[in-house]
């Protein structure tokens, strides 16, 4: 090995890279703008679109109360509410979205509740349907203050304090520092971009040192040269490495801006913008980094090998993109509910750095689970890497015709 | 010096099975001499001298370039040859001279000694002009002087041409020529694979005919012509190859 050829390679491959536009796209402008775009986006367009169904007044549909005036009297008066005439194709309404929900008044709805009976008001809507949940929301919420006034009545008359129908309150707080909270919360989602996105960085650079050289012609010339094929796989796979890393960097650098401005543009309720607010230090970062640094360097040799078997860019392209996948069903499964780090899983590529990740930026630090998520990734990268020199030497790979 | 040693490479094809690119091929090109390989196409030309030039390993025999086994020591061959060929592009996104420099210290040279040689070929080529200018930048004249200075740039004793000419326009051909020439002159040894019959008969000291994989006869021009008969060397390499030419076509 001649560590002078290997950083002549690299620094080669690295001056190509960076004059590449394409690299620039999708290694640096793509990671740093996707994020903003996507979070600002959604949260505008879902801000705009929950504002504008908030702010409809929903035609609702009252089936009965004839024998109910007054209750009827008091819906009508409702500000947010439209009631329009009632018709026989009420359901068909609510699923064509011509009126947003209809409500049920019992028969003799009025008397009962002066004669203390039971009765049961039932609203109909569009489940899923976002302004017949609002519509439906209005008409409950004007059901349960009527409901609450009956009961106030009904006290008073008893001669008896509200209390005594709430005897005491049940309150929930949360106690977790914030790290954890927004850890459990956003901590699968950091792994798995971490291992998703080093594997995407990686692609690019991959096809164009490989299949690229093959097409544009220059194989034969780096290969009459006097580097031996160790050092320029080498060189190569140091080049693919530092693609990898950079995009997954740059990712998380904008996914983590793109997080707490949008926490704090007051765009968001106070308890979801808290979540978005990435309590994550220096060493959880670190640390997330230093658990898929052998994953990096399994994608990099890997997608450097598979990539070197295809003539042209376009079978290149063909043969990685599936790789995807392979990649994307791992380490979405470790953000199941319920899947947790047990020894076995523990050796699976992919899946268990994703879950470690979860774990350590939750503040969770299992270390024997640690040790052996890293140590058999480390395993995993050497034959990666092993295997990436061995296809270099095989002529029939790198002059496949 | 060359000495190809019963040069040999199978190759396996899906279809046709085993493939003998180049059969148990011997001869020897001295320093201050052109040998050209004269062959048709898929005649076994190109195999040969990717052996010769270590990119691709002998299945059987071997040849010693400079002192250096092809087998034994590839790296060492490969830092003594300058190997040339239609299909040694250049890196399209690297300037003229960053090319030149980069196999320059891929070959081992300190950066003065580069210096000095990038200097000295690029005024000896005249390529002053565009050494900063991108590869994919270059026409194809310059990019040929490139690949020159590329070839020349560790001043290496042996030089290796495959088709050196083939598609380019007869002024860029006429550069590739008088370069091959002037290594001769230098005292290179020098081995040109060609099928164009001007070529061989203008530059080479020794002429080989290969068809088939085989090396089917050799020596110099005027020798070829006693031992077939003929003056012109388009009818020598007919009565050479074509009878075999007409049993493989069949």
């Amino acid at each position: 090995m001649n560590f002078h050829n290997i950083a002549c390679v690299y620094r080669k491959e690295l001056t190509e890279w960076l004059r590449d536009r394409r690299t620039l796209i999708s290694t640096v402008l793509v990671p740093l703008l996707a994020f903003p775009i996507l979070m600002v986006g959604m949260v505008s367009l879902s801000t705009m679109l929950i504002g504008k169904a908030e702010k409809e007044t929903p035609k609702i549909m009252v089936l009965g109360g004839e024998d109910s005036p007054m209750v009827l009297e008091k819906l009508r008066a409702v500000d947010n509410l439209q009631i329009v005439p009632t018709t026989d194709d009420w359901k068909q309404k609510i699923s064509e979205k011509e009126i947003r929900a209809a409500v049920e008044i019992p028969k003799n709805f009025q008397a009962s509740l002066e004669r203390n009976e039971p009765e049961t008001v039932q609203i109909y809507f569009y489940e899923g349907e976002i302004k017949s949940s609002f519509g439906a929301n209005h008409v409950e919420k004007f059901f349960k203050d009527y409901r609450d006034s009956v009961i106030e009545k009904r006290l008073s008359a008893r001669n008896l304090p509200a209390s005594i129908i709430k005897p005491f309150e049940v309150k929930q707080e949360n106690v977790a520092p914030p790290e954890k909270v927004s850890g459990a919360a956003l901590g699968g989602l950091l792994g798995y971009m971490v291992i998703l996105l080093s594997m995407t960085g990686a692609i690019y650079p991959a096809i164009d040192l490989t299949a690229g050289e093959k097409e544009r012609g220059t194989m034969e010339t780096i290969l009459s040269s006097p580097i031996s094929r160790l050092d320029l796989v080498l060189g190569k796979f140091f080049l693919v490495l530092s693609a990898s890393l950079t995009t997954a960097i740059l990712s998380i650098i904008s996914m983590g801006t793109s997080f707490y401005v949008v926490g704090r543009s007051g765009t968001m309720s106070a308890k979801d913008a808290a979540v978005l607010q990435l309590h994550i230090g220096p060493a959880t970062v670190l640390s997330v980094f230093l658990m898929a640094l052998p994953l990096a360097v399994l994608f990099a040799a890997a997608l450097l090998t598979i990539a070197l078997f295809a003539k042209s860019y376009k079978e290149a392209q063909s043969y990685l993109t599936p790789m995807t996948f392979v990649v994307v069903i791992p380490a979405v499964a470790s953000l199941l509910p319920g899947i947790d780090l047990t020894a076995k899983l523990a050796l699976v590529p992919i899946l268990s750095t994703s879950l470690v990740c979860k774990e350590i930026v939750a503040g969770t630090f299992h270390w024997n689970y640690i040790l052996l998520i890293f140590l058999s990734s480390c395993v995993y990268a050497a034959a990666a890497i092993f295997v990436a020199v061995k296809t270099f030497q095989r002529e029939s790979v790198l002059f496949r015709s | 010096m060359i000495e190809a040693r019963g040069l040999s490479k199978r190759f396996q094809d899906k279809k046709r099975g085993e493939i003998r690119a180049v059969d148990n091929v011997t001869f020897t090109c001295q320093p201050g001499k052109i040998y050209g390989l004269l062959g048709a196409n898929g005649a076994g030309k190109t195999t040969t001298l990717r052996m010769l030039a270590t990119i691709l390993e002998p299945t059987d025999g071997t040849a010693i370039v400079c002192g250096y086994d092809v087998v034994d020591n590839p790296e060492k061959v490969r830092a003594n040859v300058g190997f040339l060929s239609t299909a040694t592009a250049l890196y399209p996104r690297l300037s003229a001279q960053e090319l030149v420099e980069y196999f320059g210290r891929l070959n081992g040279l300190d950066e003065a000694t580069l210096k000095k040689r990038v200097d000295d070929i690029f005024n000896r080529l005249d390529m002053n002009g565009f050494r900063d200018r991108r590869c994919d930048k270059l026409s194809t004249g310059m990019k040929q002087k490139t690949s020159i200075a590329r070839t020349l740039v560790h001043d290496p004793p042996v030089m290796i041409f495959d088709e050196p000419t083939l598609g380019l326009d007869v002024m860029t051909a006429r550069t590739i020529t008088s370069f091959i020439r002037e290594c001769r002159d230098n005292g290179k040894t020098v081995i040109f694979s060609t099928h164009v019959m001007s070529e061989v008969e203008k530059l080479c000291d020794t002429i080989g005919i290969i068809h088939d994989g085989k090396l089917l006869t050799e020596g110099t021009l005027a020798q070829l012509r006693d031992k077939y008969a003929e003056h012109d060397l388009e009818e020598i390499f007919v009565k050479v190859v074509g009878p075999l030419h007409s049993n493989s076509e069949a």
